[in-house]
């Protein structure tokens, strides 16, 4: 872990270092965080659903259903948004990462950079944080709001909760500080998964058997790291 | 000029430079020969400061790479050109964007004179139309003429070349051979190869050093190695499996 922290300091060094890499940096944004829409939308769709199936059958004991809305927008925003939108970048994004930087440092290719030189911390790892940091939050908003779309039509088009009430419950309980902290985690883990799959990826050794196993540590690693952080985070925050 | 003055380095346990001293010409082709795993890509290594030895001075031009810090050591890596064994090119880019990678990096051209610059580096190494290409679709041969287009393409006053003619067939070794020749002849290169194609070692170089446990044991012309007496290089010259070398 001291090693990745490093690492984070080393590509704060590089970053704000000329040349700004800009195409370099679109286009990890474009396959970080675009890519990544289709499965994100799927995953805070279902969760938001499901929230809402659980949250009534729960409520409705207390004859509280209106509830529901208020629970799942809280739900999404503060917690299962950030954290379901990075697990699911870690393990299409961050896992790309592993094998792509592993690869190019088993053939050499960072040799040719360092060789070239380039640093293939400015060339690689930079650009991959920076599109981490940025896009990771761009898709917990998307999921924040699909989830609560599908907490919306389990709730109000299936479980026949009054739509006003599901609404109102939201705006009334659901505070800007709520998305506004959702999102800095969504950031900090974008920041943890970016980093740890390229320091897995950039200390990969031997072969296509060390790639592989940089690309299933550096998923699982980043995952833990994600979920723990998320409990500190959560308890400075809220 | 390169020097290299009492060089440790080990990994681990495991000793692998103890005290190597080589002087390499400007100008001139040295080979460096030696057996498998006995430390000469580590060597060539040191030459272009992606290791640092454990003790000991690496003198490119009188500076020591070794006290030399990321910017400097870019600055001076501009100097080199490097052949790696794979070729290493960049598997997300083609073979054009590949010749153009140093050139965009380092030579303020604009788009149109880098695009000329690689065409020409391209018809250097006979590989003219290419540029299109993506080094998945290259042979062995083609893409190691590739990364020789890479390595000169900002006309480097060295050139490393990391087993250039390892795992090609005998008219393709001769054609890398060649291809080494004529561009160190062209370009006035300074090249360091490192190679165990016995043939081509006494074609290609002017100069050649022996690399054995840890050591420059000889170095001299091909002529002046091929005539040693030295038990080591008699045996790995004549590829005998009886004499000093150990088979591990």
């Amino acid at each position: 872990m001291g090693r990745i922290v490093l690492l984070f300091i080393s590509v704060l060094g590089w970053m704000f270092r000329p040349p700004l890499r800009l195409r370099l940096i679109f286009k990890q944004m474009e396959f970080v965080g675009v890519r990544s829409i289709f499965v994100v939308v799927l995953t805070g769709m279902f969760t938001g659903m499901v929230m809402a199936l659980q949250g009534y059958h729960g409520f409705r004991m207390f004859s509280a259903e209106g509830m529901v809305g208020a629970t799942v927008a809280l739900g999404m925003t503060r917690e299962l948004g950030p954290v379901l939108t990075s697990l699911m970048v870690t393990a299409r994004a961050g896992s790309a990462m592993a094998a792509e930087i592993g690869t190019m440092k088993v053939t050499e290719q960072v040799d040719a950079l360092y060789v070239m030189a380039a640093n293939p911390i400015q060339y690689l790892i930079v650009p991959r944080v920076i599109a981490g940091v940025i896009m990771v939050p761009f898709l917990t908003v998307i999921s924040d709001f699909v989830g609560i779309v599908g907490g919306y039509f389990v709730g109000v088009g299936l479980l026949n909760i009054n739509a006003g009430i599901f609404m109102k419950n939201i705006t009334k309980m659901v505070e800007l500080s709520d998305i506004f902290n959702g999102l800095v985690k969504a950031a900090c883990f974008g920041l943890i998964l970016s980093l740890v799959g390229c320091y897995k990826g950039f200390h990969t050794t031997g072969g296509a058997e060390g790639v592989g196993r940089a690309t299933t540590e550096a998923v699982v690693l980043a995952s833990i790291t994600i979920l723990i952080s998320d409990y500190f985070l959560t308890a400075l925050m809220f | 000029m390169i020097e290299l003055i009492d060089v440790h380095k080990s990994f681990g346990v495991h000793r692998v430079l103890t005290g190597l001293n080589l002087s390499i010409e400007e100008g001139k082709t040295t080979v460096i020969i030696g057996r498998s795993g006995g430390g000469k890509s580590v060597l060539l290594k040191h030459i272009i400061g992606l290791i640092k030895p454990d003790r000991g001075q690496v003198l490119v031009d009188g500076v020591d790479m070794t006290r030399l810090n990321d910017r400097e050591l870019n600055e001076i890596r501009k100097k080199f050109g490097m052949l790696f064994q794979e070729a290493a090119l960049f598997d997300s880019m083609t073979v054009g964007e590949n010749v153009a990678f140093p050139l965009r990096e380092h030579a303020r051209l604009k788009e149109k004179e880098i695009r000329e610059v690689v065409s020409d580096r391209l018809r250097a190494v006979g590989l003219s139309g290419v540029e299109e290409k993506m080094p998945s679709e290259l042979s062995g041969g083609m893409r190691k003429r590739v990364g020789l287009a890479r390595a000169i393409a900002l006309r480097p006053q060295i050139v490393l070349f990391d087993e250039p003619t390892t795992g090609l067939d005998p008219v393709m070794t001769e054609a890398i051979n060649h291809l080494i020749m004529d561009t160190q002849e062209s370009f006035h290169l300074t090249c360091v190869v490192i190679s165990h194609d016995l043939q081509s070692i006494f074609r290609i170089g002017h100069k050649i050093a022996m690399l054995y446990e840890g050591v420059v044991i000889a170095q001299g012309t091909p002529d002046e190695i091929r005539a040693s007496r030295d038990p080591v290089i008699e045996q790995f010259l004549a590829g005998s499996i009886e004499g000093p070398i150990q088979i591990m």
